[in-house]
């Protein structure tokens, strides 16, 4: 496999003169064959799922949860009840934030542990949790690569602690955080462990059950698959025992005028017309990521970015940020430049049909804890190529300039 | 113009030697003006009297554009009326929009008319008129002509 065999496989990058997107972090361009599996739901099995009890609707419900068993053996869930569609991993993390205290006791004098370089989605949840119950929000505070000691971990996670939630790849750094020590300091205290996926799942091999995490959220969007459909695992015992986060239809057992019982999971945490065009395509881009196989997906990032970096680094006033091994960054590469606004920065590369981030990326207390108000971020998936990465450099290599330095 | 055009012909220039950017000493009214999400952050000053705005100063961090784009608009609205500085504000955010295209109140804004380019970018849109929304604010909210908004 070659990523000139892949890059087809893309409208995009079949067209003339294609940008070059570097904003993979953002999301993630979609393969044809997960648009055809959305279509082909619509067109051949459209009827809505777990209603009807006429073939067209059979066919549909079956479309729909083969959609979940297939997830559900991407990352290594016993069961597929445990796999939640939703919309998003920021729909995971308020769903979680929401109801978890209707499982598992969170009171004033505990504690909820993040880490300091949190996305906003898997900040702002705790941060409503713990005014509610009167728990304190502890911050894990890792090094200025993103490093987080063993020490640091001993610290933040403790007998008071009750809940952890953090990412697995921060979406700044592109660095790994160490979820299995993570996780099994988070059990020895008996507290839940939340995960956020986001960044994770279309570059490294995601195994829940070997991670033993109570939760595990993250996004289609971010890996080949349509926007507006994402996953929350949950441990069943604990999915059980949770109240459900939004009431209605199809999420029910018995309803009278007054009162109601609600279905088995996942069905509880799935009120109203589920998105099983969405869920195609996320199974879709599950077996298309098996199939490229994380091994090609990691060397070509690797490639990519190691290039980067190393360009990245002669240009003067260029600094970026995390670890200087690009294989801890998962494509991503934040970086400014001496003197220029991120934004400068992106609307040149613009101009060179080169895309980008630029601003806070959702981190402000990550931007704040780093000294710097905003970075611009590269970040590159396996169809990037090398050539790409050249077009890169040459244009930031021009912007000092462009901006009258 | 291309973008490269608008850095080198006018933004560079007042972004890297602003004319007005320092701490005023005694302003009469003090407003801060904010793009949430892109981070342009900035504090505008002003001395006014009799009605007149007699001088006006900015600090702040931001984009090259959205800090040009203010030291522009000082430079310009200095001298005027709370009412002249209203309708050129109007002109201004008017370029942007591309509902005002007239020359010769374009002419009214001096070098910032250059800023017409940016009608043509929209992501840098809330960057050039974040100065100029905010001095709107400032001048709308106090009529009177006397600030006391300190």
């Amino acid at each position: 496999m070659t990523v000139h065999t892949i890059r087809r496989d893309f409208e995009l990058f079949r067209s003339e003169d294609p940008p070059v997107y570097f904003d993979n972090s953002a999301t993630t361009q979609k393969p044809d064959y997960v648009i055809r599996a959305a279509e082909d739901f619509y067109k051949s099995s459209n009827a809505n799922p777990l209603r009807g009890l006429y073939d067209l609707a059979m066919d549909a419900t079956d479309r729909y949860e083969d959609a979940r068993k297939t997830v559900a053996s991407f990352i290594g869930a016993g069961d597929p009840s445990e796999v939640i569609f939703v919309r998003n991993t920021t729909e995971s993390l308020n769903l979680v934030s929401e109801c978890i205290a209707s499982a598992v006791e969170i009171k004033e004098g505990d504690n909820i542990v993040v880490t300091v370089s949190e996305h906003h989605s898997n900040l702002l949840p705790w941060q409503r949790l713990s005014r509610r119950t009167g728990a304190s929000l502890v911050f894990i505070e890792p090094d200025m690569t993103g490093l987080i000691s063993d020490g640091e971990l001993e610290k933040k996670i403790t007998e008071k602690t009750r809940l952890v939630s953090v990412a697995h790849v921060s979406n700044v750094w592109g660095r790994e955080n160490p979820v299995k020590k993570i996780i099994s300091a988070a059990k020895s205290v008996g507290a839940v462990t939340v995960i956020d996926g986001a960044q994770a799942v279309a570059h490294t091999e995601v195994d829940v059950s070997m991670l033993d995490c109570d939760f595990y959220a993250f996004s289609g969007h971010k890996m080949l698959a349509p926007m507006g459909i994402g996953v929350l695992y949950g441990r069943k015992d604990l999915l059980e025992k949770m109240d459900p986060y939004m009431l209605g239809g199809e999420m029910i057992e018995y309803v009278t005028r007054e009162d109601a019982t609600y279905a088995e999971i996942p069905h509880k945490f799935e009120a109203g017309t589920v998105n099983a065009g969405g869920a195609a395509g996320l199974a879709a881009a599950c077996r298309y990521i098996s199939k490229t196989g994380f091994n090609y997906i990691r060397d070509q990032e690797n490639r990519v970015t190691e290039f980067l970096m190393k360009e990245m680094r002669r240009i003067p006033g260029v600094e970026i940020y995390g670890s200087k091994e690009p294989s801890e960054h998962h494509g991503i590469i934040s970086f400014n430049i001496k003197d220029c606004h991120p934004h400068d920065v992106a609307s040149i590369l613009n101009e060179d049909h080169i895309c980008v981030r630029a601003g806070h990326h959702c981190a402000q207390p990550l931007m704040q804890y780093m000294g710097i108000g905003s970075c611009v971020r590269a970040s590159v998936y396996a169809y990037n190529t090398l050539n790409e990465a050249q077009r890169f450099i040459n244009c930031v290599s021009r912007v000092r300039k462009v901006l009258g330095y | 113009m291309e973008l490269k055009d608008l850095y080198r012909e006018i933004v560079n220039d007042h972004n890297i030697n602003p004319l007005h950017k320092y701490e005023m000493e005694d302003p009469d009214i003090v407003l801060r003006g904010v793009n949430p999400s892109c981070g342009d952050d900035i504090i505008l000053m002003l001395k006014v009297k009799d009605g007149i705005i007699t001088d006006a100063s900015y600090t702040g961090c931001g984009c090259a554009i959205s800090q040009a784009s203010v030291d522009m608009m000082i430079d310009n609205v200095i001298g005027l009326t709370r009412d002249d500085a209203l309708s050129r504000i109007e002109i201004f955010l008017g370029m942007i929009d591309g509902t005002v295209t007239d020359e010769k109140q374009l002419e009214e804004l001096d070098e910032a008319m250059y800023l017409s380019a940016v009608s043509h970018m929209p992501a840098r849109v809330k960057c050039a008129v974040l100065g100029w929304r905010t001095l709107k604010k400032i001048l709308t909210e106090n009529t009177e002509g006397t600030i006391p908004g300190k």
